[in-house]
């Protein structure tokens, strides 16, 4: 399993009295790409948030990119990007200065930081937008920031929960340009949505839930 | 220079994963991040200055015009002034984090746990002891006080009473932001545990004003010190986890 992009054994997830996820046992390869979809409630964002360490488990196993998540979060951390339902963004922050706490923090010097910053703001359209507040921005400039953040991370394993949510046309459309781009970069992708034509597109595997279980897709 | 040239002349992205900050560098990042936050929202910080200088004033109105039991209480009405306004700031700096889930975005960063326990509470530390530096001078004049002892030593009180403060407000309040009733949880966690620290520090402070015939200074500086050691290194041991296991 060492080339797995993540393997998982077994793994449920209860809050209080109800299971999100039951006994969920699945592995991708690394460099492919996996569409995940089911109703509200399924366990996508779940299974996400495991898979990026943000929380853990009830019960069962978990590697990610060769790192068992018993044995610290840390390296899977600074290899995983979650694109979640929360943006990660600091309202009171610009855009720029918001991708340049990120990049400091994943290691990058003041100079490098500040050249990577507005590179990722152009790359997702902010570019005009570099110095205004996050508190200004509407739902899908938000979206395409904590795009931003993603890709500043250069992941090798992006987790994208609802990526075209909030997204007008043109940005679903863009959305898909840079999710193709990071798919041809090799970057292993795990895409939850319900857009089920935009994701098949550009996924090659496939994984439904039903109540947290894994069930055959019939669409 | 516009933005749009700013990003023509940018490096292209490097390919190598850089290393890591550790710790010491990564919480100067955070603290840099939170200083910068508070800048950018100085109203608020206004507000809360103004705060301790009303909840400072307000003690003084309650008592009436005895200028002797003013005097005498003066110390402990500061520290109750700080200590009532730095739940507010506590409260604010992990509202931030809260509000798009920021806290998870530096976890998930990966930031170190301890690094962001460092950097909130030394940001914290500073606020309060910038709050102080405001309502020292103006308690000397409203509760007209003479300074005995040296306004360094007052400066030092002030420090080692807000690390105090910002190290166990810090802990709880990252539990507190957590629940429903953050607002009132926070003051119910902390207050308690502040016991200590507020008397070693009204104690202290009101010998830079009396004197200090008996040469009790030294030892409450040590409880304040102590203190201290205790709730900065509980939160490095605890904090990380708290904010993990949620
Ligand atoms: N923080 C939470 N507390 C309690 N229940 C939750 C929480 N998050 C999700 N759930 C429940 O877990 C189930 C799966 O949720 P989720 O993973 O968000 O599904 P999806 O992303 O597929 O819509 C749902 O029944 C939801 O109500
Ligand atoms: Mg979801």
């Amino acid at each position: 399993m060492a080339d797995a992009a993540f393997h998982i054994v077994d793994v449920s997830k209860r809050y209080g009295p109800r299971w999100a996820l039951a006994r969920l046992t699945f592995s991708l390869e690394r460099g492919k790409s996996l569409l995940l979809t089911g109703h509200n409630g399924s366990g996508k964002t779940t299974l996400l948030k495991i898979l990026a360490t943000a929380m853990s488990p009830t019960l069962g196993k978990l590697t990610v990119l060769g790192h068992d998540c018993h044995e610290g979060r840390e390296p899977i951390r600074e290899k995983v990007g979650l694109l979640s339902h929360a943006s990660f963004l600091y309202e009171d922050l610009t855009a720029a200065q918001n991708l340049v706490v990120l990049a400091r923090l994943i290691g990058m010097t003041d100079g490098e930081a500040d050249a990577t910053a507005d590179a990722m703001l152009t790359r997702v359209g902010l570019a005009k937008r570099r110095d205004h507040p996050v508190r200004q921005f509407s739902a899908g400039m938000r979206k395409r920031l904590a795009v931003g953040r993603l890709l500043l991370k250069r992941p090798e394993l992006a987790l994208l929960d609802e990526p075209f949510g909030e997204l007008d046309p043109q940005g679903i459309g863009e959305m898909e340009k840079l999710i193709a781009e990071l798919a041809a970069q090799g970057t292993t992708l795990v895409l939850a949505t319900h857009l089920v034509d935009q994701g098949k597109a550009l996924t090659t595997e496939r994984l439904h839930l039903e109540e947290g279980r894994r069930v055959e897709a019939r669409a | 220079m516009t933005p749009a040239e700013t990003v023509a002349q940018a490096p292209a992205v490097t390919t190598a994963r850089p290393v890591r900050p550790g710790l010491f560098a990564c919480t100067v990042i955070l603290l840099r991040k939170d200083l910068l936050l508070e800048w950018r929202t100085r109203a608020r910080l206004n507000a809360l200055v103004f705060f301790g200088i009303c909840t400072l004033l307000m003690f003084s109105f309650a008592l009436g015009a005895n200028a002797m039991a003013l005097r005498e209480h003066a110390s402990g009405y500061f520290w109750l002034a700080i200590l009532f306004a730095s739940v507010l700031s506590l409260s604010e700096s992990f509202r931030v984090e809260q509000e798009n889930h920021s806290l998870d975005g530096l976890r998930l960063a990966p930031a170190n746990g301890r690094a962001i326990f460092l950097a909130k509470a030394i940001g914290n530390t500073v606020l309060l002891w910038g709050l102080g530096a405001v309502l020292a001078p103006l308690s000397i004049a409203v509760f007209d006080l003479r300074v005995v002892m040296s306004l360094f030593t007052l400066a030092f009180i002030m420090l080692v009473g807000s690390m105090a403060i910002s190290a166990a407000g810090t802990f709880y309040a990252s539990i507190a932001s957590n629940a429903r009733a953050r607002d009132v949880l926070l003051p119910i966690l902390l207050f308690p545990v502040l016991v200590p620290v507020l008397i070693a520090a009204v104690k202290a402070t009101t010998m830079v004003f009396e004197g200090d015939p008996m040469n009790q200074m030294e030892s409450w500086l040590t409880l304040l010190g102590s203190l201290n050691v205790i709730y900065w290194g509980l939160g490095l041991v605890l904090f990380p986890r708290i904010i993990e296991d949620l």
